[in-house]
């Protein structure tokens, strides 16, 4: 067990990070993620569109054209174009439920609340949640409560599973299909034994956790993307839609909205790319990058690196400018006071199976 | 002469020649390894320097050398084979031999009942 964010989580079950890792790929891995913050925005009108609208004032996503039941990727900006969180937005009837992470939560509670508390009303729920993932994720779900088949990437449902409510979305961090549940908290121990019992799933720690994500290619708050780094430099562009970027029916409004839209449109200086070392030996988060393998011309660093357990090597995350950043160029990373030759790589390291 | 360190290395001591390995109670607890990185054959030296370093997916660790010396033979099997030191701790997965400067000072080491006392 090790502290993390306030909340003492297992970097690893008896199976280990490896075994862990592999089996998420290939079955079905149950993550506790409780320690996340799920917020409900409902607008003080009680129209969807306000509560959009005031979100919108403070991400640069398109939330006023997310259909019902349909989630999306997000993130709090601030006025130097930072990013203060990320995040996952979703469509309820009605009002707006965001998934937090747990080292931002108080943070992010108080910048709503200050910005849009007086429009919204802003409720922490206390509520548990699970994370099912892996290609038997479904079949899992079937065999035991619903058939969640008929979802795609990024629905959210109601659904009830051993008669408890649940909200179910089709997301996760893995780079794999799955589900993540979330559960009232007196019958969240419950639902995880239930799920545990089934011969397709075993508990996924903190390190899996982190080699899954980093596989597949997702960012790490706190390490790959914070307040020093913008969403462009981050290359989240994808995480912005068209009605909010120039051009857009509702460009800018955002904090930092000048810019990250300059940046959209002209690129930033430096860039979030893939790293692939070429040798065993792993290049860990906070590496420092060279454009030379004397270690002469300081490039950059590494955000997060360590052993993909499904690439079967080294694999790393970090920023470097965007002269260096087209994959196949070649740079190095200090480790231990060597130079060692890491290439540029195109993300993700491995191939989703996202249903979308 | 079977010894052990409090830093979870074990020594086969034959004559004034040291087999290093890491214990199985610190293969369990580091995880599966990946990457093993041990010194050059000819490098000296004192107790306590960083002589090899292990890593697992997860955090990247040193191996300590348990004793002054100079390194006379390396197993590069596991630098092939980082695995072997999960599945062989005490066996084919040993990380390198020391020709000890003062054998004599292996007598301040644990022997196996105090380190399983150690360990608990």
């Amino acid at each position: 067990m090790v502290p993390f964010a306030g909340y003492d989580m297992p970097v690893q079950y008896p199976a280990g990070v490896m075994k862990e890792h592999l089996w998420t790929r290939a079955s079905a891995g149950l993550f506790d993620v409780s320690h996340m913050g799920q917020v409900t925005i409902r607008a003080r009108s009680g129209l969807y569109e306000d509560a959009a609208l005031a979100l919108e004032s403070l991400v640069p996503v398109d939330i006023l054209g997310l259909a019902e039941g349909r989630q999306r990727y997000g993130f709090f900006t601030d006025d130097n174009g930072g990013i203060l969180d990320d995040l996952m937005i979703t469509h309820m009837d009605d009002y707006l439920f965001v998934v937090v992470n747990a080292s931002c939560k108080e943070a992010d509670l108080k910048h709503l609340q200050d910005h849009i508390g007086d429009t919204c009303e802003i409720t922490l729920l206390d509520r548990a949640l699970i994370a099912l993932q892996g290609p038997r994720a479904v079949s899992v779900l079937a065999e035991l409560w619903a058939d969640l088949a008929y979802m795609k990437f990024m629905d959210v449902r109601h659904c009830r599973l051993h008669d408890v409510s649940c909200l179910v979305s089709r997301s996760g961090y893995s780079g794999e299909d799955g589900f993540e549940i979330s559960v009232p908290a007196d019958k969240a121990e419950d639902i995880a034994k239930r799920l545990l019992e089934h011969p397709d799933v075993q508990p996924i720690g903190l390190g899996a956790r982190d080699s899954l994500r980093l596989e597949a290619g997702l960012c790490l708050y706190g390490n790959d993307i914070d307040q020093t780094t913008t969403p462009v430099e981050a290359a989240l562009e994808w995480g912005m839609q068209k009605a909010r970027k120039t051009g857009g029916v509702r460009a800018g409004g955002f904090p930092g909205s000048a810019r990250i839209l300059a940046e959209l449109a002209n690129g930033a200086s430096r860039r979030r790319v893939g790293l692939k070392p070429e040798g065993k030996a792993p290049v860990r988060g906070h590496a420092k990058l060279y454009a030379d393998a004397e270690g002469k011309t300081e490039i950059g660093e590494v955000t997060s690196g360590g052993f993909g357990p499904s690439v079967e090597g080294p694999i790393a995350m970090g920023y470097v400018p965007v002269s260096f950043a087209a994959p196949g160029t070649p740079i190095y990373a200090e480790v231990r006071g060597k130079y060692l030759p890491v290439t540029v790589s195109a993300l993700p390291f491995i191939t989703p199976t996202y249903k979308r | 002469m079977l010894k052990f360190t409090e830093e979870h290395e074990w020594l086969n001591i034959q004559g004034d020649v040291a087999t290093v390995g890491i214990t199985e109670h610190a293969a369990g607890q580091l995880g599966d390894l990946v990457f093993v990185e041990l010194p050059d054959v000819g490098a000296v030296f004192s107790k306590g320097d960083d002589a090899a370093t292990v890593e697992s997916v997860k955090a990247a660790s040193e191996v300590y050398c348990p004793l002054d010396g100079e390194i006379t033979e390396i197993n590069e099997a596991i630098t092939a084979d980082p695995e072997l030191v999960n599945s062989d701790p005490m066996g084919a997965g040993w990380f390198f031999k020391l020709k000890l400067k003062n054998v004599a000072d292996a007598d301040g080491l644990l022997d196996e009942s105090g380190y399983k006392e150690l360990i608990g």
